[in-house]
Formats: C-alpha cells, sequence, structure tokens
C-alpha cells in the first residue's frame, strides 16, 4: 500500500506479540511453536498433564514462568483455620489435594488455601501483576482471554497442552486470524462493560470470531477501566475467538504499577517504553472488522441458551428463527414477544471471572444499599480472589451485602459452573454475572440469564427481572 | 494413547441440533476427575439420564452400538464453549471415532484431534445429506481427506496436516516438542 513499498508492512498488536514469541514459525507440515511466558494452572484441567509428564519422565521446563492457583472444585463457604475445607464431594476434595503434591513436586508456586492471592485463576494473575502487557499466557481455561485486557496474548488450551507447556514452555499453534471490534462513542451511564460484551456477542454470533483473536478498539473500550476490559475480553470466546486483546495505554501501566510481580524503579520505567509499543499500527491489517455504536447499548440481558442471544433488558424476547432458537426458549420457558424484564427470579449469583473484582462489587453495592433481596430470592456474592473480598470488606461491601440479606462468600467459581456444590435447582432462573447460560452449566435444569453486577442486584432486590436503572437513585433510609 | 486412525466405514449417528457445547458433552460437576478414564459413560449425561441417574428409555443415545456406529454426526457450532479436554475424551471413550458437523468451535477440534477423534468439518451440502439421511454407511480416509457417502456425495475435508499426522500415528504431539529443546534454549537465552 505504501508509496515507497519500503517501509516496514503495518502490523497488528497481535501480529507483534505472535512474532516475537516465535520459537520456530509454522510451515506447511507444522505449526507454529510459539514460546509461552506464563501458565496459570488451575486443579481441573492439570491433573491429566501431570500425570503424562510423570509416566514419560519428564520435568517442568520452568517453574519460574508457571503459577497456579483453586479455585474450579474449592467450597466458598466459611471454615476455621486448621479444619478440612467443606468440599462438596471427595473427588473435589481429591482434585485439589493432587494439584497441591504436582506443584509442590515440581516447584511451582501455588496460591493455596493460605495464600492472600487465592482466587479465580483470572483474578489472580492481574491482580498479582503477573499478567503484563506482551506476554503470551495459557491457560488450561477458555476464559484465559481475560488475560488480553493488558496487551496480552492470552489462549484458552486443552490439558494435552497444558502438557506441552508445562515440560517444553512452548505452545503449538497456526497463526489464526484477526479481528477487529471497534466499540465507538459514548455509552449510556449505567452500562458496563458487560453489557457492551453481551451487546457485541449478539451482534456478531456465538461463532463470529471463530479462528480469530480480537482485537477491541475505539473510544467505549479506551474509556473503559480495567475490571472492564477484562471484562469485555473474558467473554472472547463466546464469540467463538482463540484470543481477545485490547492494547495497553495510561489507564493499563497506573494499574499495573507497584504490584507484586511488576517491575518497580527504573525497571518500570524501562518496562512502561515497551509495553507502549505493543499497540496496532495504523493501516495494520486485520482479517474482519467491525464497528458497534456505543450509545445504543442498553442493559443486556440473555433469553436464551447461548451467549450470543443478548437483548435490551426491556425488548421483547424475539421469534423463534430456528430449531435451536425454539429449543432454548422452550427451556428457558420464555415467550416471543414478551420482555426478559418482569420474570420471576429464585436466585442472584455475583461473581465468576467476568464480573468479581473491586468494581463490579461496587456496582452491585450501589444497588442494593439500603435495600433487601426480595423474600424467596437467593443472592450468592461471591468475590473473584482473597484480595478482593478484602478490599470490599475495606469498603464495607460486605455489610451491605449481608444486610441486604445476601450471601457473602469466600472466593472461587462458585455457581459459575457449579462444580463446588453451590448450583441452582432444576427450573429455577438465575440472573448470573457469569459467561455461559449452556443448558444445565448452573446445575441440571437451572435457566441461568447472563446480565452485568448492576442488573442481578436489581433483580435480587426486585425478585423479577427488571432495568437497573430503576434503582440506580440511592435508597432513602 | 488412541489408537491410530486410518480409514473408517461406520455408520453414522444424527443430532439435529446446532451450538452442542462441551457442558452438553460432559456436565461441569463430573469434571473433578483426576483421570482421562471410564468418561464414556458421561457423555451427554444429561441428555441420557434422569435426575436419579436412571438411563432414560426413549433416548436413542442410550441404545446406541459404537460397533456399528463410530461417527457423530451434529449441526453447525459443535464443542463450543470450554476448553475441558474432557469433551473429547468422554466421547472417544463412548466409542465415537470421528465427528462431522459443518462448523467445529477451534479449541474442540485440537483438542480431539491430539485424543484420535477426527473433527471434519463438511461443506454445507454434504452436511446436509447427511443430517438428512441419518443411520447411514460412510467411509473415513484419512490419508485421502475424503469421506465417502455411500449412495450420497463423496466429500473432501481440511485437517490441519500436523493433527492429520498424529492422528494416523496415534500419537500426541509432545514427542515433537521435546525434541526442539535446542530451539527453545536459544529462545530463552
Ligand atoms: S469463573 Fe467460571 S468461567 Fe471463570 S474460570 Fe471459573 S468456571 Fe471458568
Amino acid at each position: 500500500m505504501s508509496p515507497e513499498g519500503s517501509r516496514p508492512a503495518p502490523r497488528s498488536l497481535f501480529e507483534k506479540l505472535w512474532d516475537r514469541h516465535l520459537v520456530k514459525a509454522e510451515t506447511p507440515e507444522t505449526p507454529a511453536m510459539l514460546y509461552i511466558d506464563l501458565h496459570l494452572v488451575h486443579e481441573v484441567t492439570s491433573p491429566q498433564a501431570f500425570s503424562v509428564l510423570a509416566e514419560r519422565g519428564l520435568k517442568v521446563r520452568r517453574p519460574d514462568r508457571t503459577l497456579a492457583t483453586i479455585d474450579h472444585s474449592t467450597p466458598t463457604l466459611d471454615f476455621a483455620p486448621g479444619e478440612t475445607p467443606p468440599y462438596a464431594t471427595e473427588a473435589a476434595r481429591h482434585q485439589v489435594e493432587t494439584l497441591q503434591a504436582n506443584t509442590k513436586a515440581q516447584g511451582i508456586t501455588l496460591h493455596g488455601w493460605d495464600s492472600p492471592h487465592r482466587g479465580v485463576v483470572h483474578v489472580i494473575g492481574p491482580e498479582l501483576g503477573a499478567t503484563q502487557p506482551g506476554m503470551t499466557i495459557v491457560c488450561g481455561d477458555s476464559h484465559t482471554a481475560t488475560h488480553g485486557a493488558f496487551g496480552a496474548l492470552a489462549f484458552g488450551i486443552g490439558t494435552t497442552e497444558v502438557g506441552h507447556v508445562l515440560a517444553t514452555q512452548c505452545l503449538l499453534q497456526r497463526k489464526p486470524k484477526s479481528m477487529r471490534i471497534n466499540v465507538e462513542g459514548e455509552t449510556a451511564p449505567g452500562i458496563s462493560a458487560k453489557d457492551i460484551i453481551l451487546a457485541i456477542i449478539a451482534e456478531i454470533g456465538v461463532d463470529g470470531g471463530t479462528g480469530c483473536v480480537i482485537e477491541y478498539a475505539g473510544s467505549a473500550i479506551k474509556a473503559l477501566d480495567m475490571d472492564g476490559r477484562m471484562t469485555v475480553c473474558n467473554m472472547s470466546i463466546e464469540a467463538g475467538a482463540r484470543a481477545g486483546m485490547i492494547a495497553a495505554d495510561e489507564t493499563t501501566f497506573a494499574w499495573l504499577k507497584g504490584r507484586e510481580r511488576v517491575p518497580s524503579g527504573a525497571d518500570w520505567d524501562k518496562a512502561v517504553e515497551a509495553w507502549s509499543n505493543y499497540r496496532s499500527d495504523p493501516g495494520a491489517h486485520f482479517d474482519k472488522e467491525v464497528t458497534i455504536d456505543a450509545s445504543a447499548i442498553q442493559p443486556m440481558v440473555t433469553w436464551g441458551t447461548a451467549p450470543d442471544t443478548g437483548i435490551a433488558v426491556d425488548a421483547p424476547v424475539p421469534d423463534a428463527r430456528s430449531a435451536s432458537h425454539a429449543k432454548a426458549l422452550n427451556y428457558m420457558k420464555f415467550e416471543a414477544g414478551m420482555p426478559v424484564s418482569g420474570q420471576k427470579v429464585d436466585q442472584v449469583f455475583i461473581g465468576s471471572c467476568t464480573n468479581s473484582r473491586i468494581t463490579d462489587l461496587r456496582a452491585a453495592a450501589a444497588i442494593m444499599s439500603g435495600r433487601q433481596v426480595a423474600p424467596g430470592v437467593r443472592a450468592l456474592v461471591v468475590p473473584g480472589s482473597v484480595a478482593v473480598r478484602a478490599q470490599a470488606e475495606a469498603e464495607g461491601l460486605d455489610r451491605i451485602f449481608i444486610e441486604a440479606g445476601a450471601e457473602w462468600r469466600q472466593p472461587g467459581c462458585s455457581m459459575c459452573i457449579a462444580m463446588n456444590g453451590d448450583k441452582g435447582e432444576p427450573g429455577q432462573l438465575i440472573v448470573s454475572t457469569s459467561n455461559r447460560n449452556f443448558e444445565g452449566r448452573q446445575g441440571p435444569g437451572a435457566r441461568t440469564v447472563l446480565a452485568s453486577p448492576a442488573t442481578a442486584a436489581a433483580a435480587a432486590i426486585a425478585g423479577h427481572v427488571i432495568n437497573p436503572a430503576t434503582l440506580m437513585e440511592p435508597a432513602h433510609a | 494413547m488412541p489408537e491410530q486412525f486410518n480409514t473408517l466405514t461406520s455408520r453414522t449417528f444424527v443430532i439435529d441440533q446446532e451450538d452442542i457445547d462441551t457442558d452438553q458433552i460432559i456436565p461441569a460437576r463430573f469434571l473433578t476427575t483426576t483421570t482421562r478414564d471410564g468418561l464414556g459413560k458421561l457423555a451427554f449425561h444429561d441428555w441420557r439420564y434422569d435426575s436419579n441417574g436412571k438411563p432414560l428409555e426413549n433416548v436413542s443415545l442410550n441404545s446406541l452400538d459404537t460397533g456399528t456406529h463410530q461417527v457423530l454426526v451434529a449441526g453447525r457450532n459443535f464443542g463450543c464453549g470450554s476448553s475441558r479436554e474432557h469433551a473429547p475424551w468422554a466421547l472417544y471413550d463412548f466409542g465415537f471415532r470421528a465427528v462431522i458437523a459443518s462448523e467445529i468451535a477451534d479449541i474442540f477440534r485440537s483438542n480431539s484431534a491430539k485424543n484420535g477423534l477426527v473433527p471434519i468439518v463438511a461443506p454445507p451440502e454434504a452436511h446436509d445429506w447427511l443430517m438428512a439421511h441419518p443411520d447411514v454407511e460412510i467411509e473415513i480416509d484419512l490419508a485421502d481427506q475424503r469421506v465417502d457417502l455411500g449412495n450420497g456425495p463423496s466429500f473432501h475435508f481440511e485437517i490441519e496436516p500436523f493433527a492429520k499426522h498424529c492422528l494416523m500415528e496415534g500419537t500426541d504431539p509432545l514427542g515433537y516438542l521435546t525434541a526442539q529443546s535446542d530451539a527453545i534454549t536459544a529462545y530463552e537465552t
């Protein structure tokens, strides 16, 4: 394109990170070998990988680049120091103990029961400053794209690949396609990052990003704080994407400064200088590009059993366009033509790697403050990490939740995946700040409506799905 | 290690549904396992059993003979959702050796190929034909990347060459990676 034809071709953020981490370029026969800067590990997708290493007599190549925590199978109920955690099943206990043994044997840092940084893997990586711009990051978990919010290239991988990275610190990958989603303009007051990403997925579909690394850009993305950017990148997989990312900027640097694992002093300045180069050049090529009007985004909820069924909370549920839509409507017991607002709610879940950070809890607390959870509704507030929980308690948010009648839990994945005992019952309607509304995701037969922390909190108070704008004025004491 | 895959002649089993996610293939509450064995009985668990764990009688998956039916045919976007490798482990252990859909989610496709389950994306016409003709005998030739549909049209499919190599050899790529340790050391220094 350039008239001189001699300048280096403009590259996207994704291409820069891809090129920088090539141990071996791809050939027709073999995928590229990418070096991985940070490998996050949790109890569910790692045991079989450690077993393979043991069978083959291999050691973990870079324990210093590997970081583990326990989150999926862990109970969120209180227990006294020295007591055995109240695991839902023996299998859950065994799984956690297996990770404890594996990390100990291999010299890997584990943020386990005694750590002030235990928590959902995608919450603690950034919180510790282990997640940094320019890195390649993987985890045996599809929501690893969360870390892309820091200008990192972060992939969710399978357990076999967890083994590959443990043994060699490398991942085999064909170069994905690239896609840029520009969210331009200003969002209306009270619209959160969750509403933005639900609107994006509704626009492009559950397979709209398949095969792609998505870069989110535009004024509405730049305006988001880091928690909001993580919420957006987190749900990239819900559009089928391999990864999602946002270029690092002043907001990123300010958030990271002073965290445990980031450089300090003169090294910090050098790091920021290097990080500042990780952004897409003007004219960089993207295989696909989409622009979304931020000003049109309303508080979103899902009506179906796939995350691309987001609609404005007061908008009518659309007519079934396909057999799977009809099946979803039937499962959800929703009627086309009626809005989701007004639907009676049984449980509310505020938590998960999508929405369990401090700003999420503040948004929920702002709605619940001085109000009561509706009779018959169970509301669970599950902070993303021990540190988030401590911060919330320092701000008095726990009092607000408890006085409103919500349950203030210990950190973990909890009802996002319902494998630790926290779950919905058949037929129950759950308004959830998590990322998946698949059939049975939150318990067999449980029906999930995905929403923002404000919308979820409002549902808890009203006892039915409701536009949170109606509760955004403080309650009268 | 999975068996080597070369050619397969088998009947198809059709699930006429799009967006079958990994929570359907194996519900999350069964992920507390620390091995990869014996997950076949949990495949599509919540479709196959009632709330007391009793097999449902009118569900054809419960009477399916995977001696004769080793090819699963499903709608668009099969395997979307989580990265859990338990999904292909469960399908393989259940007895499936190939999945055909008009679109297969990325991570699931990559996980399948490492575990002896051949992921096949069929072109729309052939996919429509397969959906409209449940329970037909087909032949999959992995070396040729071709599926013969008996009295239907045959079609060519794409598969990543290294994934194909691993499926045909019945290996996973760990050996290949560990053999590159010099290149890794060079990168690290
Ligand atoms: S919070 Fe939910 S989506 Fe996030 S890592 Fe845990 S189970 Fe997965």
